[in-house]
Formats: structure tokens, C-alpha cells, sequence
């Protein structure tokens, strides 16, 4: 009974760390930008693609591959960035947000494209001996998400606190005219924005792809969750998507052991409803 | 006024009216021409999914929200249909109008918590009503057959007759289709529709001037919904068979290319968008394995140069060279 539990706090924890770094991605283009940005689910995807490569056909170790696949997806995003939305020069969110959408099919194209349709397996990053924990069996692979994503997170806030271009970018978020108006170039600003978000998103992929599977289209339902956890902590705040991606990681994983596991995904988008109808502003929104 | 400018003016004043019966005109005559059940059935499907993208059009282009989820709309009144009338054995029309009704209550739940929000937070709500949609279709098996799909709907009849062939079905399809293009042109040009273009231009400004924007949104996505809803029961009865993966989360940004590509707030480019998208299969033969790229790049392509859309984009630029040439002329 008592390690049922554990063990399921355990699995909702592991995912839930997954759906933060997600969501951390979502917030922070959404802060310099005022939009969603769909390609987010592309850049999951993206992170065990490149990973795969990495590891089989560079023939990297497991560290070095994992170091070059987030790297990649970052430079990836902030191709998109520069090819794909800045040359629209719209600020209209109507245009913009469907720029993403369209940008984000054409991504998963070129991913169907040069990996294909099969689904592939990535390996975890150490061998899968399940560790015991207090009388919960915990893979290794969980104990490097949840320990990659405090890394990530730590990382995050010193940039955000501690650099002129983190400072400036949180003065974009939170005035964008002010900020303007004291020169902060806010081409540079944005193209920071996606940059972090592909390596959040392509971080989220790495970590995730060898407990899933890796697909074409792996990161569209955990990419949509990771918003569902952005909305749930409070859109735009980050603390906010720490604890909606482990909030809602822990309900995914305790509704599907104590009620039922067919329905495990749709708990996410009741949960997004019911935020959305009972405290729009979300657990720890402004 | 001479004769020619009388009937100059006569054909402005009454272009929508012309235009309508025109085309009306039009498809009376078609099946006439062409009595090949294919191209049929391909314009048939442009029928349906001009239904879905006109009410599209109005939610996006007249209110200025994202809805990425309106093939959940299609599938429930798809699926609704089915199985009110194969399971419950409920006539056709009824069941039809029925669903529509109930499908409307479930927009409503989900568009007034949603859409008391600013910014864009329904794009993703639709989008995961869709998947939740997409995925109780594949997985309450014992009402809705699961992954291998629902088989056996009946056609739909008219006193007398059965339409199961493709000439029916054309006269029906495109006989619906016609009325929503002609609600939506009259729903534009009314009070109500100058008021959701008002809130399109600008929210605050409408507000001001006396627009209830909230209840205006909320309207205009229940209305969608329910053209979307029509249109998924039409297919059900048109097709007799229904399964999952026509409504998924891929679907639904199908339909939202059809609206861009179309101009958004356009009424007559959705009709135009709806065919475009669904006859480029037909034109492209490589159509299978690059159709994420065509379909994407479509989209960022109109996006980018002509974010008014295709039809109204390129008659405007070819316009303003019009005009640019005529003044060069006149300074020459």
C-alpha cells in the first residue's frame, strides 16, 4: 500500500520533472514575445532525434552526445526563429502564433523525413538497474531527470539574475515598450528566448525518449501537456511551471494507479479545464 | 444616370446577392456537366469542410481567437450521429439537430472559461479537447468501435427518396453549404456581425463603444461548433462509416490552413480555402510523402506575404500596382 504509493509518486515526480522543462520552454518565449509557441512539441521531438545520432552514428559517448543533442536543438531553434518567424515582421499574435503552428508542421516534415516513421529506442543514459529507495524501485533514468532538471533550473535562475542579456530579457517580459525605449535589442532578446526553449524542450526530449519511445511525433502529447502544466502553475511564471509540471505529473500518475490507465492522458486537459474555470490565473500566477 | 452606370450600379448594390445566386446557379447545373461519381464525391468533400471552415472563418477572423481544436466538433457530430442513430435508432434528422445541440453545451463548457481570458489560452484548451475527443473515440471501443472505426450509418432521406448517390449528395451537401454561406454573409452585415468585426480590429475599442466582447466570443465559438457539428454529421451519413483518425489534433490544423489560406474574416475565401486544400492532393503527386512540408509551407507562405489570405492578398497587390501604374502614367 504504502510503496504502491511511493512508487507512483515516484513516476509522477519523473514526469512531471519532464513536463517543467517543458513548460519553462512555453514561459519563456512567452515572456518576450506574447505568444504560444507550438513548435515547442517540435523541439521535444528534436532533442531524442538528435541524441540518437549522436550516440549511433557519431558514435559519441553518452555525456558528450547529450551535451551535443541539447546544443543542436537550441541552434535549430534559433534558425527557426531567425528564417522562420522574424522575416514576417508582423506584430500580430494572430499571424504569429499561426507562423508557429505552420513552422511546426513543417518541422516534424523534415524530422519524418530524415529519421523516418519507425519508431525508434534510445537507451537511458546508465544501465536500467532499478535502484531501491525508501521500498519504491526507481530507475536510474528517473534520477538523472529529476537531478538534469534541478541542473537545468539552477541554471536558468543564474542566467535570469546574474547576466546583462538574462536581466534584459526579463525586462522585455516585464515591460517590452519600456524596455525599448533603454536600447535593449530585442531581436537579440528573442532570439535568446527560443534558444533556451530549444534547450529546454530538446532537454525534456533527451531525458524522456528512452522511458517513451522515440517517434516522429513524440512531443506533441508531451508538449501539450507541458503547457497544461505551464497554464495550472500560472502562465509566464516560472516557479509557477516547476510546480504545475510536478503537480500535474503527480495527478497523471496517481489517477492511472488508483483510478484507470486508459484515460492517464486526458487527466492533463481536465485538469487545464478545471484551472482554467476555477483560477485562471493559475497556482502561482500574477 | 445613363443605362450603364444604372446597371453598374445595380450589379455593386446587389454583388453578394449576384454572386450567391450565381454560384448557386452554378451547382444546380454541375452535376449536369459532370456526372463522374469521383469528381463528385471530391467536390462533395469540399461541401463538408466549407461548412466546418466557414464557421472557423467567423471564430478566428471576426474575433480574433485560435480554436485548434475544431475537428473535435467535426468527429462529435460525426460520432453523435452515429451512434443516435445506429445504437439508439433514432431517425436521422432529429439525431442531426440533436447533436448539434448537445455539442453546442460542450462548446459552451468550454469556451466561458476559456474565453473570459485574454490572450491566447483557447488555442491550446481546443487543442486538448481535441486529443481528449481523439482519444475516448479510440478507446470506449464498446460505443464507439474503437480504432477500426464505425460502420453501418444509415443514409440520410428526404420524403421519398434515399440520398446515397453521389448526385443526391451533391444537391444536399452543397444545398446546407450554401445556406451557411449565406448565414455568414448575412451574419457579417448585421448589427450583431459589425460588431464582431469591430471586436476583430480591436477589443478595447469595441468594448468601448458598447461591443459585449466575452458574450460575443462565446457566441461565435458556439456557432462554429455547431456548423462544425452539422458538417460531421453530414459526413457520417455521406460516407456511412466514421473512425478516429479523420478528427485528430492534425485535422484541426488542416482546417486552420484552409481559414488562412482563405483570409481569415474572409466568408467567401473559406469556400475557396476548403477547395483549395481538399483538390491539392489531387494536383500534387507527391503529394504522400511531402505533405507535411506543402501543408506547412502553405501555411508560413500565405503567412508571410499575403497574411490576408490568398484570394484578398493577391487582388490587392495587384490593385495597388494598378493604381501605382495609373499614377505614374498620369504624372508622365
Amino acid at each position: 500500500m504504502y510503496t504502491d504509493l511511493l512508487q507512483y509518486v515516484f513516476g509522477g515526480l519523473t514526469s512531471g520533472a519532464i513536463y517543467a522543462l517543458i513548460a519553462l520552454g512555453f514561459c519563456v518565449v512567452s515572456n518576450t514575445m506574447g505568444i504560444v509557441n507550438f513548435i515547442q512539441v517540435d523541439f521535444v521531438t528534436l532533442g531524442g532525434m538528435f541524441m540518437f545520432s549522436a550516440l549511433f552514428s557519431l558514435g559519441l559517448p553518452t555525456i558528450p552526445a547529450l551535451g551535443l543533442a541539447v546544443a543542436m536543438v537550441a541552434l535549430a531553434a534559433m534558425v527557426v526563429e531567425r528564417v522562420g518567424l522574424r522575416p514576417a515582421r508582423s506584430d500580430n499574435h494572430l499571424v504569429l502564433i499561426f507562423l508557429t503552428v505552420g513552422l511546426s508542421i513543417i518541422m516534424r516534415g523534415v524530422i519524418k523525413l530524415v529519421w523516418g516513421k519507425n519508431r525508434m529506442a534510445l537507451p537511458p543514459l546508465t544501465p536500467d538497474v532499478p535502484v531501491q529507495i525508501l521500498g519504491a524501485s526507481v530507475l536510474p533514468q528517473a534520477l538523472w531527470i529529476l537531478g538534469l532538471t534541478i541542473v537545468a533550473i539552477a541554471v536558468l535562475t543564474w542566467f535570469f539574475h546574474r547576466t546583462s542579456l538574462g536581466l534584459s530579457m526579463r525586462a522585455v517580459a516585464s515591460n517590452p515598450t519600456a524596455a525599448a525605449v533603454v536600447g535593449i535589442p530585442a531581436g537579440r532578446v528573442r532570439l535568446t528566448s527560443y534558444a533556451i526553449a530549444g534547450a529546454l524542450g530538446g532537454l525534456a526530449g533527451v531525458l524522456v525518449t528512452p522511458i517513451t519511445t522515440l517517434n516522429y511525433d513524440v512531443g506533441v502529447l508531451l508538449g501539450l501537456k507541458g503547457f497544461a502544466a505551464a497554464i495550472l502553475g500560472g502562465f509566464g511564471s516560472f516557479p509557477g511551471a516547476i510546480l504545475g509540471g510536478l503537480g500535474l505529473g503527480l495527478l497523471e500518475s496517481l489517477s492511472a494507479g488508483y483510478l484507470s490507465s486508459a484515460y492517464k492522458d486526458v487527466v492533463a486537459f481536465v485538469v487545464l479545464l478545471l484551472v482554467l474555470f476555477v483560477r485562471p490565473k493559475g497556482l502561482l500566477g500574477k | 444616370m445613363t443605362g450603364r452606370q444604372n446597371l453598374l450600379y445595380f450589379l455593386t448594390l446587389h454583388r453578394t446577392g449576384l454572386a450567391v445566386t450565381l454560384m448557386s446557379a452554378a451547382l444546380l447545373a454541375f452535376p449536369f456537366v459532370e456526372d463522374n461519381p469521383y469528381t463528385l464525391g471530391l467536390t462533395n468533400l469540399i461541401a463538408i469542410n466549407a461548412i466546418v471552415v466557414l464557421g472557423l472563418n467567423l471564430f478566428i477572423g471576426y474575433t480574433g481567437q485560435i480554436s485548434l481544436g475544431h475537428a473535435a466538433f467535426f468527429g462529435l457530430g460525426a460520432y453523435g450521429s452515429a451512434i443516435a442513430t445506429v445504437t439508439f435508432e433514432l431517425a436521422p434528422w432529429p439525431a442531426m439537430f440533436l447533436v448539434a445541440a448537445l455539442v453546442a453545451l460542450i462548446a459552451l463548457a468550454v469556451g466561458i472559461p476559456v474565453l473570459r481570458l485574454s490572450g491566447h489560452y483557447l488555442a491550446m484548451a481546443t487543442l486538448g479537447l481535441n486529443y481528449v475527443v481523439h482519444t475516448v473515440l479510440l478507446q470506449w471501443d464498446e460505443v464507439t468501435g474503437g480504432p477500426s472505426g464505425f460502420a453501418g450509418i444509415p443514409s440520410l432521406t428526404v420524403p421519398g427518396t434515399v440520398i446515397d448517390d453521389a448526385v443526391g449528395l451533391h444537391y444536399l451537401l452543397w444545398g446546407f453549404a450554401m445556406a451557411c454561406l449565406l448565414l455568414c454573409l448575412n451574419l457579417v452585415r448585421s448589427g450583431v456581425g459589425r460588431g464582431m468585426a469591430a471586436l476583430a480590429g480591436d477589443e478595447t475599442a469595441a468594448a468601448a463603444l458598447g461591443v459585449d466582447t466575452r458574450a460575443t466570443k462565446i457566441k461565435v465559438f458556439v456557432l462554429s461548433a455547431v456548423l462544425a457539428s452539422l458538417a460531421g454529421s453530414l459526413f457520417a451519413h455521406c460516407y456511412a462509416y466514421v473512425s478516429p483518425d479523420t478528427f485528430g489534433i492534425f485535422a484541426s490544423t488542416d482546417f486552420v490552413i484552409m481559414v488562412v489560406v482563405g483570409g481569415m474574416g474572409s466568408i467567401w475565401g473559406s469556400v475557396f480555402g476548403a477547395a483549395f486544400l481538399t483538390l491539392m492532393p489531387e494536383w500534387v503527386e507527391f503529394f504522400d510523402t511531402y505533405k507535411d512540408f506543402v501543408h506547412g509551407g502553405i501555411l508560413v507562405l500565405v503567412l508571410m506575404f499575403l497574411p490576408q489570405g490568398l484570394i484578398t492578398g493577391l487582388t490587392d497587390t495587384i490593385r495597388v500596382r494598378l493604381a501605382l501604374r495609373r499614377r505614374d502614367h498620369a504624372a508622365a
